[in-house]
C-alpha cells in the first residue's frame, strides 16, 4: 500500500526542532517497509535553504510555505495552512514531534478533519489495511496502550520527543515553494512580545542533578555539585511551578526525558510525573530526607539524610 | 462586564495509587483516590482570578459519571457559581475527539461565554488534545500553556504563554479558549460556609445526550476515531535500590566513592 506521510517539520525564526527529524527517519523506514512516500511539511519565512537537506533524515519530497507570518508558530496562521494543504492533497498520514506547538497544531487540525489522533507515541508503524497503530505511553510511562487508527484522513499522531533518532541515511529531497499569501487582518491572535533566555537542551546532558523540593527551591548548593560534577542542572516540576527554573529545565511526562549516563535526584519524593523522566538514566543517585519515599524505588544508590549536611561535605571531598 | 467564563473539569485518579494488572493487562483505578485533575484546579483558579478583577459568571463543566458530583460541589464551594455534569453512559470509551465535540456542545448550549479556560492537560490522558478540539469545534480561537490573563479592553485579552526557552505575549480577542499551566497559580481553598451549602443546597445540572443534541453513535467508542487494541506493560529498568545510611560525613564518603567509580 502506497501511503502517503506527512511529517510536519517544526521551526521557530528558521531554527529546525531536532525532534521533527527524528520522525522523519521513523517515517521513512515506516514507509520503506510498506513503499509509502514520505514528505516534509515546512513552514516559516525564508525556510527554503532548509529544505533540501531535511531529504537526508528520511523525506523524499519537502513542501515548503513560506510567508513571514510563519517566522514563528502562530495557531490560527498554521491551523490555516495546513488546513489547506491537506484538502488539496489528501495526505494518510500526519505526524509532528509532542512539541506544545505540535500538540496544539493538530489537536485542532484532527477536530477540523474529523479524525483519530495518537498522542505523544513512542513507537509507530502502519498495519496490513493502512492503518496507523502507536504505542501511547500512560500512568508514568509503566504502561502502552496499543492505539489504532479507525476513522478519518489524515491518521494523525504526535510523537513523543527524542524516542526517534535523527538518522542522515539518505539522498537530498525533491522541494516545492508555496507562497503563504496571508493576511494577518483575517487573525484574532497577535504576539505583541516574546521573552526567551538562553536555555540548553538537557535531552542531551550526560550529566544532570536534579533539584527536588526538598533544596527548598535553593539551586546555589545544587549548582556548586554541579559544577564539580560537570553536571547540567534539572528540576522537578514544583520547582518549575514556583519559577525557580524554566519549564525547559522541568523532568518528567510534561517535561523532558533525561537520557544521561548519570543523574543525581536531590529531595525529590519519586512521584510517577517525575521519574518517568529518569527511566533511560543509566545511573541514578538520590539524596533524600525519608528513608522510604518511592524515589527509593528508581535510585540505584539511595543516601539517607539532610542534603543540606551531606552536599557540602561530598563537594569537599569531590574537590579533594 | 465580562460575560460568562467557563471552566472545562475533569476527576482524575491520583497517578501513584493505579495498579496494572500485568496477568489481565488491566488496570485497576477502584483502590485510587480520585481528585480534580490538578491542572483544572488551576484554570478554575485562574477563571476566580478573573472573576474576582473584572466580573462575569464562573460555570464550572464536566463530562463523567454520577459520582463526580461532590468535585463540582468542591468548584462550586471554590467560588464558581454554577456547575454542569454532562452524564450518560453513551459516552463512556470516548476519546478526545467525542470528548471535545460533547464539551463544545455543552458550552453552546450555556452559551454567553467570552473565555473558556481548561487545564493544560489531564494527569491521566495526558494528551492536551481537548483544549484545542473545544476550540475547533466551536470555531474560535485558542492559546495553549497559558500561565497568566488580563483583559485590556473589552473585548481583547493578553495572555502569557509558555514557549521553548521563554514565553510570549499573545493578544487575543473573545471569545477564546486558553488552556491553563499546571502549576501556574495557587488554587483557592473553598469557603467553610459555602462548602456548606454547595453540599446541602445547590442543584447541580445534569444534562444527558439528548439534551445536547448528540446520537449515541457521534460519542462513545462508536464516535472514537481511536482504539486502543491493548494494553502491555513496560517495565521500569532495573535498579540497585542500594540504601546509604550513615553519619553525613559517612554518606558523603560513599557517594564521593561512587561517583569517582563512575569516571
Amino acid at each position: 500500500m502506497a501511503l502517503n506521510m506527512w511529517v510536519f517539520i517544526e521551526q521557530d525564526e528558521g531554527v529546525i526542532e531536532e525532534s521533527s527529524l527524528g520522525i522523519l527517519s521513523k517515517a521513512r523506514e515506516v514507509a520503506e517497509e510498506g513503499g509509502g512516500h514520505v514528505t516534509g511539511v515546512l513552514l516559516g519565512s525564508n525556510v527554503a535553504g532548509e529544505a533540501p537537506r531535511l531529504g537526508r533524515y528520511g523525506a523524499h519530497r519537502v513542501i515548503v510555505v513560506d510567508d513571514p507570518l510563519l517566522a514563528y508558530y502562530h495557531s490560527e496562521a498554521y491551523t490555516r495552512v495546513m488546513e489547506g494543504l491537506i484538502r488539496e492533497r489528501n495526505p494518510d498520514i500526519l505526524l509532528a514531534s509532542a512539541t506544545r506547538n505540535g500538540r496544539d497544531l493538530l489537536g485542532r487540525l484532527a477536530v477540523v478533519f474529523n479524525t483519530g489522533l495518537q498522542a505523544h507515541v513512542i513507537h509507530f508503524e502502519v498495519d496490513g489495511e493502512g492503518s496507523l497503530v502507536g504505542h501511547v505511553p500512560g500512568f508514568g510511562g509503566n504502561i502502552v496502550a496499543v492505539v489504532k487508527n479507525v476513522k478519518g484522513r489524515p491518521q494523525m499522531a504526535t510523537v513523543a520527543l527524542g524516542v526517534f533518532r535523527a538518522q542522515e541515511l539518505w539522498g537530498e529531497a525533491e522541494v516545492e515553494v508555496l507562497r503563504g499569501r496571508l493576511d494577518p487582518s483575517k487573525f484574532k491572535v497577535r504576539r505583541v512580545e516574546v521573552v526567551r533566555r538562553e536555555t540548553i537542551d538537557i535531552s542531551k546532558s550526560k550529566r544532570v542533578v536534579v533539584a527536588g523540593m526538598g533544596t527548598g527551591g535553593d539551586l546555589k548548593l545544587v549548582g556548586e555539585l554541579a559544577k564539580i560534577l560537570g553536571a547540567d542542572i534539572g528540576v522537578t516540576r514544583p520547582l518549575a511551578d514556583i519559577g525557580v527554573a524554566p519549564r525547559d529545565l522541568q523532568i518528567g511526562s510534561t517535561g523532558v526525558s533525561l537520557k544521561a549516563d548519570l543523574a543525581v535526584v536531590l529531595g525529590a519524593s519519586g512521584a510517577p510525573h517525575f521519574v518517568s523522566g529518569i527511566r533511560d538514566v543509566k545511573t541514578v543517585i538520590a539524596i533524600n530526607k525519608d528513608p522510604e519515599a518511592p524515589m527509593l524505588e528508581y535510585s540505584d544508590y539511595y543516601a539517607v539524610g539532610d542534603l543540606f549536611e551531606i552536599i557540602p561535605k561530598l563537594i569537599e571531598k569531590l574537590k579533594g | 462586564m465580562m460575560r460568562n467564563i467557563i471552566v472545562t473539569m475533569k476527576v482524575t485518579p491520583k497517578p501513584e495509587e493505579i495498579v496494572f494488572d500485568s496477568v489481565t493487562k488491566t488496570i485497576d483505578r477502584s483502590k485510587a483516590t480520585n481528585e480534580i485533575n490538578p491542572a483544572d484546579k488551576n484554570a478554575l483558579e485562574a477563571a476566580l482570578q478573573i472573576k474576582d478583577k473584572y466580573g462575569g459568571k464562573v460555570i464550572v463543566v464536566s463530562m463523567g459519571p454520577p459520582f463526580w458530583e461532590p468535585f463540582l460541589k468542591l468548584a462550586i464551594a471554590m467560588g464558581a457559581d454554577d456547575a454542569v455534569l454532562i452524564s450518560d453512559r453513551a459516552l463512556a470509551g470516548s476519546d478526545t475527539l467525542p470528548t471535545s465535540l460533547t464539551l463544545a456542545r455543552a458550552i453552546s448550549k450555556i452559551g454567553d461565554f467570552d473565555i473558556i479556560l481548561t487545564g493544560e492537560e489531564s494527569s491521566d490522558g495526558g494528551t492536551g488534545q481537548v483544549p484545542p478540539g473545544i476550540a475547533a469545534w466551536l470555531g474560535i480561537p485558542h492559546v495553549t500553556y497559558v500561565s497568566q490573563i488580563e483583559i485590556v479592553e473589552k473585548g481583547r485579552a493578553r495572555v502569557r504563554r509558555t514557549i521553548k526557552g521563554g514565553y510570549e505575549i499573545l493578544e487575543v480577542e473573545t471569545p477564546f479558549l486558553a488552556s491553563i499551566e499546571l502549576g501556574c497559580n495557587t488554587p483557592r481553598f473553598p469557603d467553610f460556609r459555602r462548602k456548606r451549602w454547595a453540599e446541602r443546597e445547590f442543584k447541580l445540572k445534569v444534562w444527558t445526550l439528548a439534551d445536547l443534541g448528540l446520537n449515541p453513535e457521534e460519542v462513545g467508542f462508536k464516535g472514537s476515531a481511536t482504539t486502543v487494541e491493548s494494553l502491555l506493560e513496560r517495565k521500569p529498568p532495573e535498579r540497585l535500590k542500594r540504601k546509604i545510611i550513615g553519619s553525613p560525613e559517612d554518606i558523603a564518603e560513599e557517594l564521593a566513592r561512587i561517583l569517582r567509580s563512575l569516571t
